[in-house]
């Protein structure tokens, strides 16, 4: 082919058919865009409210930077910042476990099965966790004690007294725990619902018991759908675990309104809980992402490595 | 040869107020193919499925290599097959279905192995083994780490006829396996089923592909509304059909 500028191929040539061949030139595109003077404007707009806002911020006095400085690594602050981190892993594990429980109930070909667990998501999400989490601390004002033995008044093997079991901790565990186990109910089901049933069929006509099926077959890939929300769980969680501060909880907001109690120093140690909320769930946000990753296994037509460089904001090929 | 492999009578089933399948009797002989044709809704899918039972029947019996389907037979009432028992029975009976249904979390090997692994409690090791054999059986030891998503449908349903044979099953079911697939990778998918038919495996294939029954089938039984209006011999069943609605369902097929 020998094209001028401006007419590449001849008339009932194709362009392609000579590609790479011969005298085939290369049309690099160095288009000029359109401007957008008010996507500049308010690109202006904002990044001067963001500095300015920024400013008043750092300048301010009453904020007393000192101070947030001072007990961002006080022992008790981090104290109340690992019995965070201890609530949510827990309650989100135990959550996690009671939530799997009520979805496959509530899947279950047993009507009193599926009623008992629509009862649980009902009660424990049709009620506020704050007066959950106050029930569960005044448990022994109902049940002042806990016993193993036979039903309805007989002999008890042991015995409990509810004073002794239910520590503030506790009680926000079986508080948290519950009631996310409630949400994740919902979302574990979605997440089985989603699994095509032709997965079901196929996993039985190999001759996979009803067992086999759900563990090897439809939860792994419920897991694609369930992990993106129960992330957005496990971070919200991170945050809810301040409701526990009602019941004297001894997490992060807890030590914080006890220090301010002492020293008077409220926004600047509300200013610290937030700073170690903050990073909390960026830490989760990004562990979020690498175990979505690992749960995406087999869903694409193209290994991650080669998608990564088609993706807009992605690595490019580094 | 034996008794049949696959022996039904009077088989019935309804989806609701619709009576898909109508009273159909039909034998499969061991080391044969039987080729199921008809329209689309004629009932010949759920045949299939009741076979395995991943369909119950509301009436007549299904006995697979001797043994009653989905049912024991004690003095003279029917008690169901535990859980247990059912999935016994469909470890023998192979099934490739329409659209793969490969689990898509598993590569190729991993899905043949999955069922000698979690079904038949062998070691990964043997099944490793044996699923590499049976992928190059069909072609594919090539493609063992691949997803089913890094797979073309050819390819995707030439794992699935892998993975049902790694059960040792003594009858393979086929319901329509070349029905989802682009016209130029039907081939490729036919040619495992003909070895398969050739190493005289018992097959029973719910097709569109009258080549391969006029080729390969023993037997051809055409399904409209539920019951069989004609069967016998694929070449003179094609060659010369005896009911017009069979000639109308070929006019529209070839």
């Amino acid at each position: 082919m020998t094209g001028t500028p401006g007419t590449p191929g001849t008339p009932g040539t194709p362009a392609l058919a000579g590609a790479g061949a011969d005298g085939e030139r290369h049309l690099p595109i160095a288009a000029i865009r359109p401007p957008r003077p008010g996507r500049w404007i308010a690109a202006a707009v904002a990044a001067f409210g963001m500095v300015w806002l920024l400013y008043t911020v750092v300048v301010n006095e009453n904020l007393h930077w000192d101070v947030i400085a001072a007990y961002l690594m006080d022992g008790r602050v981090l104290g109340g910042l690992w019995v965070t981190i201890q609530l949510t892993v827990l309650s989100m594990a135990i959550g996690l476990a009671l939530g799997i429980l009520a979805a496959v109930m509530q899947l279950s070909g047993s009507p009193v099965l599926r009623g008992a667990s629509a009862l649980y998501t009902w009660f424990f999400r049709g009620t506020p966790l704050l007066v959950q989490l106050i029930f569960w601390f005044n448990i022994g004002l109902v049940f002042p004690s806990f016993g193993l033995g036979v039903p309805f008044d007989g002999p008890k093997l042991v015995e409990w007294q509810a004073n002794e079991l239910i520590t503030p901790f506790t009680a926000a565990l079986l508080g948290l725990a519950i009631n996310e186990g409630a949400y994740m109910a919902e979302i574990v089901r979605a997440g089985i619902r989603s699994v095509d049933p032709g997965q079901r069929e196929a996993a039985e006509a190999l001759g996979m018991s009803h067992r086999q099926v759900l563990r090897r077959v439809v939860l792994p890939q419920a897991m694609r759908v369930i992990i993106p929300p129960t992330g957005n769980q496990f971070i919200s969680m991170l945050k809810t675990t301040s409701m526990v501060s009602v019941i004297a909880g001894a997490e992060l907001l807890t030590v914080s309104q006890r220090i301010y109690l002492g020293n008077f120093e409220v926004i600047a140690m509300l200013i610290v809980a937030s700073i170690w909320y903050i990073v909390l769930t960026t830490v989760a946000s990004v562990g979020q992402h690498f175990v979505e990753r690992r749960f995406e296994r087999g869903h694409h037509a193209l290994p991650a490595r080669v998608r990564r460089n088609l993706r807009p904001f992605g690595k490019g090929s580094a | 040869m034996t008794g049949p492999m696959v022996k039904i009578r009077s088989v019935r089933k309804c989806f609701g107020s619709v009576e898909v399948l109508r009273g159909i009797s039909l034998d499969v002989p061991t080391g044969g193919v039987v080729c199921v044709v008809g329209p689309s809704g004629s009932g010949k899918s759920t045949l299939l499925r009741c076979v395995n039972r991943l369909e119950t029947i509301d009436s007549g019996r299904i006995w697979v290599d001797g043994d009653l389907i989905g049912y024991a037979e004690r003095g003279d009432r029917l008690h169901h097959l535990r859980p247990a028992q059912l999935c016994a029975q469909r470890q023998g009976i192979g099934m490739v279905f329409q659209r793969f249904h490969l689990f898509p979390h598993r590569t190729a090997l991993e899905n043949v192995m999955e069922g000698l692994v979690v079904v038949k409690g062998v070691s990964k090791g043997v099944a490793r083994g044996r699923g590499t054999e049976l992928l190059e059986r069909v072609g594919l030891a090539d493609r063992a780490g691949h997803y089913p998503a890094q797979l073309s449908g050819g390819q995707q349903q030439r794992v699935a006829i892998a993975r049902s044979l790694a059960m040792d099953p003594k009858l393979m079911l086929f319901d329509e396996p070349t029905s989802a697939l682009d016209p130029e990778l039907v081939q490729e998918v036919l040619a495992v089923m003909r070895d398969l038919a050739a190493s005289g495996m018992t097959m029973m294939v719910v097709t569109h592909e009258m080549g391969f029954a006029r080729e390969v089938g023993d037997d051809l039984v055409f399904i409209d509304g539920g019951v069989i209006v004609e069967r016998g011999n694929p070449r003179e069943v094609l060659a010369a059909p005896r009911h017009e609605r069979l000639r109308a369902f070929l006019g529209q097929v070839l």
